[in-house]
């Protein structure tokens, strides 16, 4: 990718665990804490495993042992003492990997044991972006987003994943395993933050050119910021004051953005690409990839190719003094 | 002692001095010189040995893939190569590695020693041999002649639909992808049915099922798992190039197909592949461990036996690269448990390998030392794998480094260490010439620490989430030391393999001379000379113990009445190896490589248009003609 380094501004530095963000090794919520022991068990017993069989070899190689016999004559008392070791070794792996399964198996009833949420998300991967869509008993209460997911700290929130085009794979690590979002099919998948935070997802199943930057961030804040944000999401686009913003405005509907962009309360009614209703309070655009400033924004217009080689974001030829206000106008929707 | 023959016409073997039978023998059985001599040859030695350098050949240039890939992840959003160039880097790595080294290595080595281990003068359906070897051939330089016009493929060594469908890889990219699996899968099954046969029906007189070489046992298991697992892929990559080529809808769930019917599929050939690349190595580490111990092997039975059960066990496991798929828990726990239950006939092998070595007299040669890496490296690749055969534990580590650090540790470990080995230890068999010990002792240390080295820290950066297959990756997520280890390592690993290019190629040309058993082994093919004379044997060995040269160092039985004049082998009984029939073995031909080249421009061709199906079929029809015309020669006798 050819974003340079100035461009990234190292937001995600300064946030909570840094270099855990995106971690199974650094759960932040029940499923990711039962992953991680379950790994650590693991970790236990089968490297207790390797260092006795290393170990084994080891003697056996350097062991101080008889001259040169025939090679074809065994003794019929080493050979029954070997057999009973062999056939102990034999019985404590039997042992070893049953009880792994059952402590597997434990896990796995635990970890898919599915309760409903009082939230439920619909999340449709796409090539190279994640479309979100928050549910709702009452049609009104739902809306959609892309690449960024609010959810309350210390509730369960289910997410069904569908795929638009290829396979990809839903994975935030701090919070759960994974689950793959296949054409065709509804999967589910649980996830709870224990933590006020940002955690961060990426697509885990080879989905084309980008699968690199198909990251997708999880903000775990408490109840009271969640409901203002979803509020602030139900609300269609304002109409923006700045005369700046208005001739931005003005470019993008007058542009083939439409063609693909919805914001809503705007005649943009595109559905292929990410929904923009409020580009601006995201943290990220382009599935992760650059933080949300205006020069980013601007970059991106400018030549998304060139920032995300195979994106399916075409080149739009723009005049110069069309590109800056149209970057403001993306900006102020927050 | 046995008498094959009662006195006919033609001349016998037991009529002639041993320097002229050799000498009439290596005439009968030798292959003409000139070009088309040599692409006529029937020998399993000359085809074996082509096998074994393509295959390596293979290898070093799937190594070569993988330094390309490894210097552009060196970096963070490092701009060494872009998407496009590697996803079908990494699509021709893994395909490469699996299909056109992982699975011929095996049966290359199996073409070349089988024959000689069970004493019989050529493998059974030597032609086929022949034209199996020219069409693993021809699918491997049109996978890479693609990937040179930038037609790689670049789905990926799974090509998982719907990414490799029509709608979202057009092109020819893929085509060439399925295409090469149809080759692999012609000669890998003509292989495997070619060692069936040999090992059932050619063993020396004596060879009893309980004096088969642990190596030869190891071989008829992987030609089994070959006949049973490669249908499976070749049925999906079939129906992937129908919905491809002629809009059949096999995988689009728009018309009522289905994509994880393909991940079925696939796997179910996909797991049995992991143990093709391993049962084989598993002989090669028996031969070895043997050998160098000075002691016969502990536990034969229970080594035959496990092989044995990890050949059905492997079938029993494909739902584990799926679990993340959404499907049942309570069927996928089952294959937790049966994922699980595999690393009990692997532990069991392992322990009476080290119970041999325990009661032997181990010689610290270039093959043992690669063996020894083969138990640290193997071993806890085979762990971290009951790590991913946990459906829970897999949800995290599936499709990241973690993964691709188990894989590497159970195929490098399990197969390329013992590889290594293996020619270290047959190659002065093969060429007459043993490898320097010097060079092979760099060559191990540096294998071992660049491998380590290169795969260990990707265990961490995996459950760090570092997702496979990703063509660069972001400063910020903290991968980037793990990955700059990972590439030196990779660096010292591959200067290993420099290494070991060059004492091939030096130790060919000037290495000393071995003589006929320069390791002072038990097994068969150490009884003639090296390199083996055309005829091999010039009488056929009779067998009385499982390593026949440890039982009898002066001079081996014989079973003796083989026709000279013509190519004669010995037909057995299955179990008991009781000499049976005088089977006569075809003589060299050009027509397989017609045939040969016949399937390849039908298989090429239907990548373009279905009618190449059509007329390709009739011109391969027009060779088989050719290679089967009655030759109106004496019926055999029996």
């Amino acid at each position: 990718m050819r974003v340079r380094p100035f461009l990234i501004v190292p937001i995600a530095l300064a946030l909570s665990g840094c270099t855990g963000w995106q971690s199974a090794l650094d759960p932040h919520g029940p499923h990711a804490d039962a992953l991680s022991r379950l790994f650590w068990i693991f970790l236990a017993i089968l490297g207790t495993i390797w260092t006795a069989t290393i170990l084994m070899l080891l003697l056996a190689l350097r062991r101080r042992r008889a001259p040169d016999a025939d090679p074809l004559m065994t003794r019929p008392g080493t050979e029954r003492r070997m057999t009973i070791v062999v056939s102990c070794a034999v019985a404590l792996t039997v042992m070893t990997v049953m009880s792994l399964a059952v402590v597997s198996y434990g896990a796995q009833r635990v970890l898919f044991a599915h309760r409903d949420g009082p939230l439920t998300l619909l999340v449709t991967g796409q090539q190279f972006w994640w479309k979100v869509q928050y549910e709702d008993a009452s049609p009104a209460r739902t809306f959609t987003t892309a690449n960024e997911i609010h959810i309350p700290v210390g509730e369960k929130v289910l997410i069904k994943l569908e795929a638009g085009d290829v396979i990809h794979s839903f994975w935030v690590p701090s919070l759960n395993g994974k689950m793959d979002a296949i054409p065709g099919r509804q999967n589910e998948i649980e996830i709870q933050a224990d933590r006020p935070g940002i955690y961060r997802g990426q697509c885990a199943e080879f989905c084309g050119w980008q699968h690199a930057h198909m990251g997708l961030i999880i903000v775990a804040e408490s109840r009271q910021d969640f409901e203002r944000w979803r509020d602030g999401q139900i609300a269609a686009a304002r109409a923006p004051d700045d005369p700046e913003a208005q001739k931005g405005m003005e470019v993008f509907m007058t542009k083939p953005c439409i063609m693909c962009h919805e914001i809503r309360g705007t005649s943009a009614g595109g559905k292929v690409a990410p929904d923009l209703t409020h580009v601006g309070s995201r943290q990220y655009i382009g599935a992760g990839t650059l933080p949300t400033t205006r020069g980013n924004i601007a970059a991106w217009i400018i030549d998304p190719q060139r920032i995300k080689p195979g994106v399916h974001m075409p080149l739009i030829q723009l005049a110069p003094e069309e590109i800056q206000p149209l970057a403001i106008y993306l900006e102020s929707l927050k | 002692m046995s008498d094959l023959a009662a006195g006919k016409d033609e001349l016998r073997d037991t009529d002639l001095s041993d320097a002229e039978l050799s000498a009439r023998l290596a005439k009968t059985w030798g292959t003409a010189r000139g070009i088309i001599g040599a692409l006529s040859t029937v020998d399993h030695k000359i085809i074996g040995r082509r096998y074994i350098f393509t295959a390596i050949f293979f290898l070093f240039l799937g190594g070569l893939a993988a330094i390309v890939m490894r210097l552009q992840l060196a970096r963070p959003e490092n701009q060494l190569i872009g998407p496009d160039l590697y996803n079908q880097i990494f699509t021709m790595h893994g395909t490469t590695m699996m299909f056109l080294f992982g699975v011929p290595i095996g049966e290359a080595f199996a073409v070349y020693l089988v024959p000689l281990m069970v004493g019989t003068r050529n493998i059974a359906f030597p032609r086929l041999n022949a034209y199996s070897y020219y069409v693993y051939l021809a699918g491997g330089l049109m996978v890479w002649f693609a990937f040179m016009l930038n037609t790689g493929p670049d789905a990926g060594w799974f090509s998982y639909v719907p990414l490799s469908g029509p709608e979202n890889a057009p092109g020819k990219r893929v085509d060439f992808w399925a295409q090469m699996i149809t080759f692999t899968e012609v000669s890998g099954l003509a292989v495997a049915v070619q060692v069936i046969v040999t090992v059932f029906k050619q063993r020396a007189p004596g060879m009893t099922l309980d004096r088969i070489p642990l190596f030869v046992w190891a071989e008829l298991i992987n030609a089994f798992i070959i006949v049973f697992s490669l249908p499976a892929v070749v049925t999906a990559s079939a129906m992937l190039m129908m919905d491809r080529l002629v809009g059949t809808h096999f995988f689009n769930p728009a018309e009522g197909g289905d994509a994880l019917l393909y991940q079925h599929l696939f796997w179910f050939f996909g797991h049995p592949e992991v143990y093709i690349i391993f049962i084989p190595a598993t002989g090669w580490v028996s031969a070895i461990v043997v050998t160098f111990s000075r002691r016969q092997a502990f536990g034969y039975l229970p080594l035959v036996l496990s092989m044995i059960s990890v050949g059905f066990l492997s079938f029993g496991l494909w739902v584990h690269h799926m679990f993340t798929t959404g499907l049942p828990q309570l069927g996928a726990s089952f294959f937790t448990a049966s994922s699980m239950l595999i690393a009990i006939p692997n532990g069991i092998q392992i322990f009476c390998w080290i119970a041999t070595l325990w009661d032997g007299r181990p010689v610290f040669r270039t093959p043992l030392l690669f063996v020894i890496g083969f138990f640290f490296i193997f071993v806890l690749g085979g762990l971290s794998g009951i790590m991913l055969a946990s459906v829970p534990l897999d949800t995290q580590v599936h499709d990241t480094y973690f993964v691709v650090a188990h894989f590497h540790y159970v195929l490098i470990g399990g197969n390329v260490f013992p590889l290594l080995g293996a020619v270290y230890y047959w190659f002065p068999k093969f060429t007459g010439r043993m490898m320097s010990e010097r060079l092979g002792k760099w060559n191990f240390w540096l294998a071992f620490v660049g491998f380590n080295l290169a795969f260990f820290p990707m265990h961490i950066t995996g459950l760090m989430g570092m997702p496979r297959r990703v063509y660069t990756y972001q400063p910020e997520m903290g991968w980037s030391t793990y990955n700059l280890l990972s590439t030196i390592g990779a660096l010292v690993l591959f200067v290993s393999f420099v290494v070991f290019l060059y004492n091939m190629i030096a130790s060919a040309r000037r290495g000393p001379l071995a003589g006929d058993n320069p390791w002072d082994a038990g097994t068969l093919e150490w009884a003639t000379a090296s390199p083996p004379p055309p005829q091999n044997f010039n009488r056929i060995p009779f067998v009385i113990n499982r390593e026949p040269l440890w039982a009898e160092r002066e001079k081996l039985p014989v079973a003796t009445g083989l026709a000279v004049e013509k190519r004669e082998l010995v037909v057995t009984t299955i179990s008991e190896a009781r000499a049976d029939l005088r089977e006569s073995s075809p003589e060299p031909s050009i027509w397989p490589l017609l045939a040969a080249i016949a399937t390849t421009i039908a298989f090429v061709g239907s990548i373009f248009t279905p009618w190449a199906v059509v007329w390709g079929g009739l011109l391969v029809a027009f060779t088989l003609v050719g290679w089967f015309w009655p030759k109106n020669n004496k019926e055999d006798e029996a």
